[in-house]
């Protein structure tokens, strides 16, 4: 029998319904996955193990009763520890918040997944203020990419994508400012799901950079990306930037296949600069989606420009006292970046800002003709840990800030991406692939993901 | 901007902001602002009328 930790969200929730097991059995097992594998992998920074078997016997018994349980009844979870956990600190994977007293309440989406009956498992390290793309943090050490310890797993939300990967948790809440959801699932080989700018609350979240901060799930299966979002859909008067929608449920679209998707692949900016292997990837994915068309998203290098300086200018304002008193205390890296943005002047970020209303006009045009469109998640595999430079487009660039390219211009626009991953010939890890639609339509997106998990195109095992 | 300019403009702008930089921070600073030049250069070269408005989330 498959081991229960091995099980995804929703085939842990089915087991789960039939009684065919525990929550109960389900925490144990994933307990002892944790104990074998996070002290190499560095994913978990609270691990709440007390919490998580109440939980799963609370389920256990309300299905020994005959009661009804949520969807996710059995399907356990861990959140980037930016999200406010009840009695835990929110580090936001930095030295300076662990003075701060231990949050009050569980942040909005918490307290959604657990109305849905999902089992929090714990808080998982990031990169500091969620300020990176590589996972590593000079506090908490690196969260690894299990499929090579060697190698990054991804930022900002790199425990999520490490946890998620290693079979420590069926599914991991994450932020995305500028793609911290999608640069980890693309290097940890997972499926994550960026919503729409608005779509789920940030209530109860640490910010980073209010313009551009998106909150989402990471998982091995699309099904449980989609009874993740469906969970956590919903407005509650929290979040200044949530719109007032009704829930629009995805997991009963899932089964709609291709048939009247009009899916384009990205052209001109997102088809330079990567590696040979992010082309490959999208290669594939276009292949078994059966894309013909290429589309080219105009002024996505300037629209990358702009959410860059506005991710520093605001990013920068949040944390000013504290780079005033504790600048020490900071991630070098972190620290000069968001000192430097402190600086910038006023109208380039203002400039940057309406830039972002035009930019969004020129794109939302696109989807008058086609549904999804196709890009690299990142432009290369997920490179070693501690690897400071990489060549893009011929020359060599920092890899810290440069491993967005993709990522940034899509989020800057707050358009809802599926990542895909993908395993290319011969190739000793995974590489992440965009699907992105229109705005509100994140069904379509994970339609297609859907449809090529089904013919095994794309596929997140648990790596071991 | 070159390199002795940018530090005269940290120097200043550190003042006004009070932020205490040590020297390593001075460089990296000026390399970060070094990038946002050529980030805020593609982006102010793009011809945005009078009428042009960000997209805020105020709501009055």
């Amino acid at each position: 029998m498959t081991e229960p930790f091995r099980l995804s969200a929703s085939e842990a929730a089915a087991a789960v319904a039939r009684r065919d097991l525990t929550a109960s059995a389900i925490v144990e097992s994933t307990l002892v996955r944790i104990e074998a594998r996070n002290p190499t992998l560095n994913a978990y920074t609270s691990l709440l193990a007390a919490r998580a078997r109440s939980k799963a016997a609370d389920i256990d018994a309300r299905i020994a009763c005959g009661e009804k349980v949520g969807p996710l009844a059995g399907a356990t979870y861990c959140v980037k520890n930016l999200f406010d956990v009840e009695g835990v600190t929110t580090l936001a994977g930095s030295k300076i918040n662990a003075n701060n007293p231990v949050a009050a309440r569980d942040a909005s989406l918490v307290r959604k997944m657990e109305a849905a009956d999902a089992i929090l498992l714990g808080a998982v390290n990031m990169g500091e203020y969620a300020y990176d793309f590589t996972g590593e943090n000079v506090h908490a050490g690196a969260s690894r990419n299990p499929h090579d310890p060697g190698h990054m797993s991804g930022g900002s939300s790199g425990g999520s994508g490490t946890a998620v990967a290693a079979g420590m948790a069926t599914i991991s809440l994450g932020s995305d400012t500028n793609g911290s959801i999608r640069v980890p699932s693309s290097f940890c080989g997972l499926f994550g799901l960026k919503p729409t700018y608005g779509c789920l609350s940030r209530a109860g979240s640490f910010p980073f950079v209010g313009s551009l901060d998106h909150l989402g799930p990471i998982a091995r299966s699309v099904d449980d990306l989609a009874l993740a979002y469906d969970a956590m859909q919903g407005h509650d008067g929290d979040d200044p930037a949530q719109a007032q929608r009704l829930v629009e449920p995805v997991v009963g679209a899932l089964l709609g296949g291709l048939q009247g998707l009009r899916i384009a692949r990205a052209g001109g900016y997102f088809a330079r600069s990567g590696e040979p292997a992010a082309y490959a990837a999208v290669d594939t994915v276009c292949a078994a989606l059966g894309v013909t068309r290429e589309v080219e998203l105009p002024e996505a290098q300037r629209a990358r420009a702009a959410a860059f300086l506005i991710t520093m200018a605001e990013g920068a304002e949040l944390h000013l006292d504290r780079l005033r008193s504790r600048a020490q205390d900071f991630d070098p890296a972190v620290r000069d970046r968001l000192a430097a943005g402190s600086m910038l002047p006023a109208s380039w970020i203002v400039r940057a800002q309406k830039f972002r209303r035009r930019y969004r006009d020129l794109v939302l045009r696109l989807f008058e003709e086609v549904d999804l469109i196709i890009a690299p998640a990142t432009p290369c595999h997920a490179p070693k840990s501690g690897q400071a430079t990489f060549v893009l487009d011929g020359a060599e660039m920092p890899v810290r800030p440069n491993i967005g390219v993709y990522t940034q211009p899509i989020s800057f626009i707050g358009l809802p991406v599926a990542a895909v991953p993908v395993w290319t010939a011969g190739a000793r890890l995974p590489i992440g692939v965009q699907i992105i639609a229109a705005p509100w339509r994140e069904d379509l997106a994970l339609r297609a993901a859907h449809a090529l998990q089904q013919s095994g195109v794309c596929i997140a095992p648990v790596a071991d | 901007m070159t390199q002795d300019e940018w530090d005269a403009y940290i120097a200043e702008a550190a003042k006004l902001l009070g932020l205490a930089l040590t020297d390593e921070m001075r460089a990296a600073t000026r390399a970060n602002l070094e990038t946002a030049e050529r980030m805020a250069k593609l982006v102010l070269d793009y011809p945005l009328d009078d009428h042009a408005e960000i997209a805020p989330v105020f709501l009055a």
